[in-house]
């Protein structure tokens, strides 16, 4: 009953899809693989990030990959703005100091969000055209969006791998006070994280909302699949979440065709829960 | 100084949980009405200066489309009844302006019941008007019959409202389980080689009861239903929904939900170039703004309560015996595009013709007492430009069961995208053409 056309199709599909999860997965995984810190504002930022490239583009007209980049900028901005905000004093204390901070941001820019934009749904429109063959159909946007979180991707890891903050981070993530002692200045660094956690989250918003319809509460399901994918991907990695992104893509999307759509969450935290019993530290997490 | 910082936040926690507290205390009702059986004696209103019409907007929230429709149309009925000096109250004996109050239900349930509750206790409506969708309605009607106060149901097609024993809410919609059949006698009747059903719709109350009744007709007239499932209220991903229906194959795709995730839903299922033979889905295609998604709209077909191609005429009320109220088709189309610039769709016809049901049934009844209104309703049958209405009486009273939905469709003059009705034959603007024509 399923013919080979439609499940290539799904395939691509959740390939792409799964690639934008993974972007937005990425974020979370720095800063929690760098900080110790469960980010709880994490679906805020996508959706604000979703606002953004749609305010860009239909305020000033700004074509959404290059408002893209601005997004970047943006998240990195007020990423470090957030840092020293809410977690700059609480960075020490135990997790639940932190997930509250977090917490709290969420609230205070879905507040403002609902306030400022209600909560109807809006939609970027936009169209790149589509790849036809045979019978498949993949959409424009989707392979621009997919070819530009490989991209971020490619280029976050040149950075933790190949630039000296970049170093910094990750030697401040495996142990601050040493890090310290090698005269990185900690505070900075983990507020350089921060923020390039938010700006990635930011980017990926910004990305789906040229695919689908948002609102400010759109981000709370990819902050979910995230926290799903981070687990999946194993932390610190940002190839990890990359390809734990890929992973629940394509279960989400070939998946639907045997079973009921509704059960496919429950089949998605149902691995999150085998994963963390069987390979805590992920499917390429090393720790 | 931290103390006082912490007694501060303390203090304004309090407060803000107090504010609370009063709006949740309301619904509980210290009515002095018993619901129904007793008539309201003491039912006058508190002043003969105006009619209060009471009712929640979805001025946030998914609903925000549909019910500002509805609203407009109910706020160009309440401006021509007073340019007319009002509504004739023969105990009173002149006539009394129409005045309304309103809140943001947000489109949420919980806020309906706050509301309505605040309608009733404090602002002391006098009659009520349902919010828009079946679900806020249901909300809504607990607490109208609580008070035993008539709320007209616009906007609410549930067939499930309408079997809880209420004795005070009237339906003015097509319900549910009468809305996507015309479909299906389209699908057999225009198509006669399609054979494969595809069902997909909202999980809502609205969505959901429309979708079973859909499902036991097509299959009752010899269809083969491939798909029959459900997505989740405010989904905007519908990839692999649709991948699952391409896996089926079917001729037809019927069902949808609401505005919003029926125009992604069309929207996508044009981006995936899907080839089928009818897309027909709820409210979505019917409403106005859904020629926003371009070419994703053309042929797409959806049932609509009311179109401005509608032939409900005084002269078909004649041929029925039954009165012609209000203004005709074409007097209502022009106001109301006069007023705000645009056609109306029908949802902001249903708005109006509950404005004007409540109008005649205060005629009527030549009183403001709920009951005796209550009672005209009961008994109504009228012909207006929104269709014949009448209500059933039984098992599921206050249903609507004069009124009939048409099928409309997308269509292309030029390079202009326009509704029209190609379903019933009888009141046909023009044939219907297969959805994949258009690839």
């Amino acid at each position: 009953m399923i013919n080979a056309d439609v499940l290539i199709d799904s395939v691509i599909s959740g390939l792409l899809l799964g690639l934008v999860y993974g972007l937005a997965a990425i974020g979370l995984n720095l800063i929690w693989g760098v900080m110790k810190v469960i980010n709880l504002s994490h679906g805020a930022f996508i959706a604000l990030g979703m606002f953004s490239v749609w305010i860009l583009y239909t305020s000033f007209g700004i074509f959404p990959y290059i408002g893209i980049v601005l997004v970047l900028g943006l998240g990195l901005i007020l990423g470090i703005i957030t840092y020293f905000g809410a977690l700059h004093r609480v960075i020490d204390a135990p997790e639940l100091s932190t997930l509250l901070a977090t917490f709290s941001v969420s609230l205070i820019i879905i507040g403002l969000g609902t306030f400022i934009f209600k909560t109807n749904p809006k939609a970027l429109d936009f169209s790149m055209g589509s790849i036809e063959a045979g019978s498949i159909v993949i959409l424009g946007t989707k392979v621009a969006t997919g070819i530009i979180a490989i991209i971020f991707t490619a280029l976050l890891y040149a950075f933790l791998y190949r630039t000296r903050p970049g170093k910094a981070i990750r030697a401040v993530s495996m142990n601050r006070t040493a890090a310290e002692l090698m005269g990185i200045n900690s505070s900075l660094i983990l507020a350089l994280s921060f923020g390039i956690g938010i700006s990635l989250a930011m980017v990926a918003g910004a990305l789906i909302a040229t695919i689908f319809p948002f609102t400010i509460l759109s981000g709370g399901g990819y902050e979910l699949k995230s926290f799903v994918i981070c687990v999946l991907g194993g932390l610190g990695s940002p190839i990890g979440a990359l390809v734990g992104g890929i992973t629940l893509g394509l279960i989400e999307s070939v998946v639907t065709l045997g079973i009921q759509t509704s059960f496919v969450p429950v089949l998605e935290f149902a691995l999150l829960v085998v994963i963390l019993i069987v390979k805590p530290s992920g499917l390429l997490g090393g720790k | 100084m931290k103390k006082i910082l912490v007694a501060l936040l303390l203090l304004s926690v309090l407060l803000v949980g107090c504010s609370q507290q009063t709006q949740e205390a309301k619904p509980t009702p210290a009515s002095t009405m018993t619901p129904s059986a007793t008539p309201a004696a003491t039912e006058t209103p508190t002043s003969t200066e105006k009619i209060l019409i009471g009712f929640s907007e979805s001025k946030t929230g998914k609903y925000n489309a549909e019910s500002k429709e509805q609203t407009n149309g109910f706020l160009l009925w309440m401006e021509d009844v007073n340019a007319n000096g009002g509504i004739y109250v023969k105990d009173l004996g002149k006539k009394v302006k129409v005045g309304y109050v309103s809140y943001d239900d947000e489109s949420s349930g919980e806020r309906v019941q706050q509301i309505y509750a605040k309608l009733i206790s404090e602002d002391k409506a006098d009659l009520l008007i349902s919010p828009y969708s079946s679900g806020l309605t249901a909300s809504a009607a607990i607490i109208a019959e609580q008070y035993g106060k008539v709320m007209v149901a616009t906007g609410a097609a549930s067939d499930n409202i309408f079997n809880k024993g209420y004795r005070h809410v009237f339906q003015l919609y097509t319900p549910s389980s009468r809305y996507l059949t015309s479909a299906i006698d389209l699908l057999a009747a225009k198509f006669p080689d399609a054979k494969k059903v595809a069902i997909v719709y909202e999980n809502s109350k609205f969505a959901k009861s429309v979708a079973e009744a859909t499902k036991k007709y097509a299959e009752a007239k010899g269809f083969d239903v491939v798909l029959y499932e459900a997505y989740e209220p405010g989904t905007t991903d519908f990839t692999s929904f649709i991948n699952k229906i391409q896996a089926a194959n079917p001729d037809a795709i019927v069902g949808g939900g609401h505005f919003a995730d029926g125009e992604t839903f069309a929207k996508q299922i044009f981006e995936k170039k899907v080839k089928i033979k009818l897309l027909s889905l709820l409210v979505a295609p019917a409403v106005p703004e859904f020629s926003e998604i371009g070419d994703a709209a053309l042929y797409v077909t959806g049932p609509s309560q009311w179109e401005p191609q509608a032939k409900y005429t005084k002269g078909a009320a004649e041929k029925m015996g039954v009165e012609f109220f209000g203004p005709t088709v074409e007097e209502f189309v022009a106001k109301y595009k006069a007023k705000y610039g645009y056609e109306p769709g029908y949802h902001a016809a249903g708005g109006y013709a509950a404005g004007l049901i409540l109008q005649k049934a205060i005629e009527d009844a030549g009183t403001l007492d709920s009951e005796k209104i209550r009672t005209a309703l009961e008994n109504m049958k009228v012909m207006t430009f929104f269709g014949y209405l009448e209500f059933e009486k039984g098992d599921y009273y206050g249903r609507q069961v004069g009124h009939d939905m048409v099928i409309i469709q997308w269509q292309k003059t030029g390079e202009e995208l326009k509704k029209e009705v190609v379903w019933p034959e009888a009141g046909a603007s023009s044939e219907v053409v297969a959805y994949d024509e258009k690839y």
